[in-house]
C-alpha cells in the first residue's frame, strides 16, 4: 500500500470512514457507532500511513505489519478502513450485519473476509493473539510489527492481564498495544462501572513502555505511532494510551456512553452526515 | 479372541512427549506452549532440543490459547499443553472464539484427563471435556489408548490442518498397540471380530475392553471390539457395519455418560439403525480422590463392569 503522508488527506479519509460507519449502522439499525467513530483516526493512520500491508490479502502476512482488533464490536470502522484500502469493494459495506454477509456483527475469519485474521467479539482475547503473532514473526525472522487495539472497558477482562504480564517477561518488543481510553462502557462511565484507576501505571508496573496519544487529532496520532515504533526493538513491549471521545465527529453522539451500541434513525443519520463531508464518495 | 499382549506399562502422556520429541526433530514449524506443567506433559526433551520453540506461559491458560492462535496465523503449528481440565473447561470461550470459530491450526494437547489422574480428586478430573470439545464446529477430538497410539496421534495431529483436541492421561497402562503404526484421524480400528455384541471403546478403556472380551470369550460370548480413537469426526461407517452384524452395542469411555462417545454412537444408531446400547461411563457425577484402579472400579469403568453391560445388552437384544 502507498503511504499517505499528508495529514489533511488522512483527515479527509477519516471523514469518509465516519460517514461509512454511521451509514452501515443505520442500514441495519444495529451495531456500535460510538467506539467506531472514536477509533477512526487511529485506524486511518495505521492503514494509510503507518503499516506496511498488502490489500491482496493472505492470512500469514509474511513481510507485512499485522493489525488485530480485540474490541470487535467496533467492526464498522475496520470494515470501512479495509474497504477503503482496497481489500474488498466498498459496495459490500451495505451488507453489514445482514444475512449471508461477510461483514458479520463482529469481525470473523469464518466468512473469509479479506483483512481479518482473527474472530473478535468476546472481549479480552486480542492482545494474547497479537502477542502470539509477534512471537511467530520473530521466530520466522520477519522484522515487521504487530498492532493490537483494545477498549478501556475491555481492560476489566482477566485475560488482558495474563497477556500484560506475559509480553514483558518474554521481551515481545515487536508489538504495539493500543488502549482506546474513551472512559465509557455499556453500563456507563468506566470510572463508575469498574474503574481502571491509573491504567498507565498498571501497565508500567507490569513492565511496559507507555506512549500517550490524542486519538482524535490526526497529526498527534501519526506522531505518537511513530514514537511508539521508535521504542520497539529494545526488549520491552509498548502500549499507547489513546485518549478518544466516543462518537468523535458527530456532535450528538459525543460525551456519553449512550451511543455505544445504538443506531441512528433517519433524521439522526441526516444530522450526522451533514457534519461529515463526503470526500471519497459514499458506497 | 485375537490376543493382545504387553511387555511394559507406560503413561499415554509419555507417548505424547515422545511424539513431540520426534516433531521437534522433523518439523521446524512445530512450537510448544505450556502453562507451568512441563514435567507432567513429558515435553522436557522437546524443550531441551528446541529451546527457542518452547513458550512458557505460566499459570495463565486463557492467554496461552490466544498466544497459540496468534502463532498459527503466521504459520507455526502450536501445541498448547496443560491438564485436560485447564485446557478445555477453564478456557472454553478462548477455544471457541480464537481457535474453533477462527479455524486456527492449533493443537490443544492435554494430560490427566478423566478419573485416572487419581488422588488429586474431582477439581482436576474433568469428565466433560469430550462433550465440550465435540460440540465446537470444526474441532477434531482424539482420545488415544496407549503410549504408542498417543505418539502416533500426536504426529498425525501436527500433519493435519485444523484445530485438534488431543486428550490423554496420567497413569501407566499396558502398551499393546504397535510401536510403528500409522494413525489415521477419523478411522476406527477393528481390534476383534465378533458376532454377539459390538464393544466400542476409547482411551484408557480400550485395555479394559480387551480384558472384558477375553472374559466374554470364556463365557462363550463372541464380542466385536472397535477402538474409536477419534471421537470427532466419528467413523460412522465402521460402527454401522459392525452393529448390522451384532445387533447391540456397549460404549466405553472415561467421561460423563452425558455428551461423550456414547452419545455420539447413540446418534448414529438413532438415525440409521436403532439398536440396544449400554453405556460404560461415569453416571453424571464428579469424581473423587483414590487410586486409578479404585476409581475405575467404584465408578463402573473396569472390565468387570463392561462384562455385565454386555450381558445386559444381549438380554435386551434377545427380548426385542
Amino acid at each position: 500500500m502507498n503511504q499517505i503522508k499528508d495529514i489533511e488527506q488522512l483527515k479527509k479519509i477519516a471523514t469518509q470512514v465516519r460517514r461509512d460507519i454511521v451509514r452501515q449502522v443505520h442500514g441495519c439499525q444495529s451495531g456500535h457507532p460510538g467506539g467506531s467513530l472514536g477509533c477512526t483516526d487511529l485506524l486511518v493512520a495505521l492503514f494509510f500511513n503507518i503499516m506496511k500491508h498488502n490489500n491482496q490479502f493472505n492470512m500469514i502476512g509474511e513481510g507485512e505489519d499485522l493489525f488485530f482488533l480485540s474490541n470487535g464490536h467496533i467492526s464498522p470502522v475496520i470494515y470501512s478502513v479495509l474497504a477503503r484500502s482496497g481489500y474488498f469493494d466498498v459496495s459490500e459495506l451495505a451488507t453489514f450485519r445482514k444475512l449471508n454477509s461477510r461483514l458479520q456483527g463482529h469481525p470473523t475469519t469464518h466468512e473469509h473476509l479479506p483483512g481479518i485474521r482473527m474472530s473478535a467479539g468476546s472481549l479480552g482475547q486480542g492482545l494474547s493473539v497479537a502477542i502470539g503473532a509477534a512471537i511467530s514473526k520473530k521466530l520466522k525472522n520477519d522484522s515487521c510489527m504487530v498492532y493490537a487495539l483494545m477498549g478501556d472497558g475491555e481492560q476489566n477482562e482477566g485475560q488482558i492481564w495474563e497477556a500484560v504480564q506475559f509480553a514483558p517477561h518474554h521481551k515481545v518488543d515487536n508489538l504495539i498495544a493500543i488502549v482506546d481510553v474513551n472512559g465509557q462502557q455499556i453500563d456507563g462511565p468506566t470510572e463508575q462501572v469498574m474503574s481502571n484507576r491509573n491504567l498507565a501505571n498498571k501497565y508500567s508496573a507490569f513492565g511496559w513502555q507507555i506512549v500517550y496519544m490524542d486519538g482524535n487529532n490526526m497529526a498527534d496520532v501519526v506522531t505518537s505511532l511513530n514514537k511508539a515504533k521508535e521504542l520497539c526493538g529494545k526488549g520491552v513491549p509498548v502500549v499507547i494510551m489513546m485518549k478518544t471521545e466516543m462518537g468523535a465527529g458527530v456532535d450528538f453522539m459525543m460525551g456519553s456512553h449512550k451511543w455505544h451500541g445504538v443506531a441512528p434513525n433517519d433524521e439522526q443519520l441526516q444530522s450526522a452526515l451533514a457534519q461529515l463531508e463526503e470526500t471519497l464518495g459514499d458506497y | 479372541m485375537k490376543k493382545y499382549t504387553y511387555t511394559e506399562k507406560k503413561d499415554t502422556r509419555s507417548g505424547f512427549g515422545a511424539g513431540m520429541t520426534e516433531l521437534g526433530r522433523t518439523n521446524p514449524d512445530v512450537v510448544t506452549l505450556c502453562a507451568d506443567l512441563v514435567g507432567s506433559l513429558k515435553i522436557d526433551t522437546f524443550i531441551k532440543e528446541n529451546p527457542q520453540r518452547f513458550i512458557q506461559c505460566g499459570i495463565a491458560e486463557a492467554n496461552m490459547i490466544g498466544i497459540a492462535a496468534g502463532l498459527s496465523i503466521v504459520g507455526h503449528i502450536p501445541f498448547a499443553t496443560t491438564f485436560a481440565n485447564f485446557g478445555s473447561g477453564r478456557v472454553y470461550d478462548q477455544i471457541r472464539q480464537s481457535v474453533a470459530y477462527s479455524n486456527k491450526n492449533v493443537k490443544i494437547a492435554v494430560s490427566h484427563a478423566g478419573l485416572t489422574l487419581g488422588e488429586d480428586g474431582a477439581t482436576h478430573q474433568i469428565l466433560e471435556d469430550i462433550g465440550l470439545m465435540k460440540m465446537l464446529p470444526g474441532m477434531t477430538v482424539i482420545n488415544p489408548c496407549d503410549y504408542n497410539q498417543t505418539k502416533a496421534a500426536t504426529i498425525a495431529a501436527a500433519n493435519y490442518e485444523g484445530p485438534v483436541y488431543l486428550r490423554f492421561g496420567r497413569p501407566v497402562v499396558p502398551v499393546f498397540t504397535d510401536a510403528e503404526q500409522t494413525f489415521e484421524i477419523g478411522k476406527a480400528w477393528l481390534m476383534n471380530e465378533g458376532t454377539d455384541v459390538t464393544i466400542i471403546a476409547t482411551g484408557h478403556l480400550v485395555w479394559e475392553a480387551v480384558q472384558a472380551c477375553e472374559q466374554l470369550a470364556e463365557m462363550g460370548i463372541n464380542a466385536e471390539l472397535i477402538n474409536i480413537h477419534t471421537i470427532k469426526p466419528l467413523d460412522e461407517e465402521a460402527i454401522l457395519t459392525s452393529v448390522s452384524k451384532t445387533g447391540c452395542v456397549v460404549t466405553c469411555e472415561e467421561h460423563n455418560r452425558l455428551g461423550g462417545l456414547g452419545d455420539s454412537v447413540a446418534q448414529v444408531l438413532i438415525k440409521n439403525n436403532p439398536l440396544p446400547q449400554e453405556y460404560i461411563a461415569v453416571d453424571d457425577s464428579f469424581g473423587e480422590s483414590g487410586t486409578p484402579a479404585q476409581l475405575m472400579e467404584k465408578y463402573g469403568l473396569d472390565a468387570a463392569h463392561i462384562v455385565k453391560a454386555v450381558e445386559k445388552v444381549i438380554k435386551r437384544k434377545k427380548a426385542n
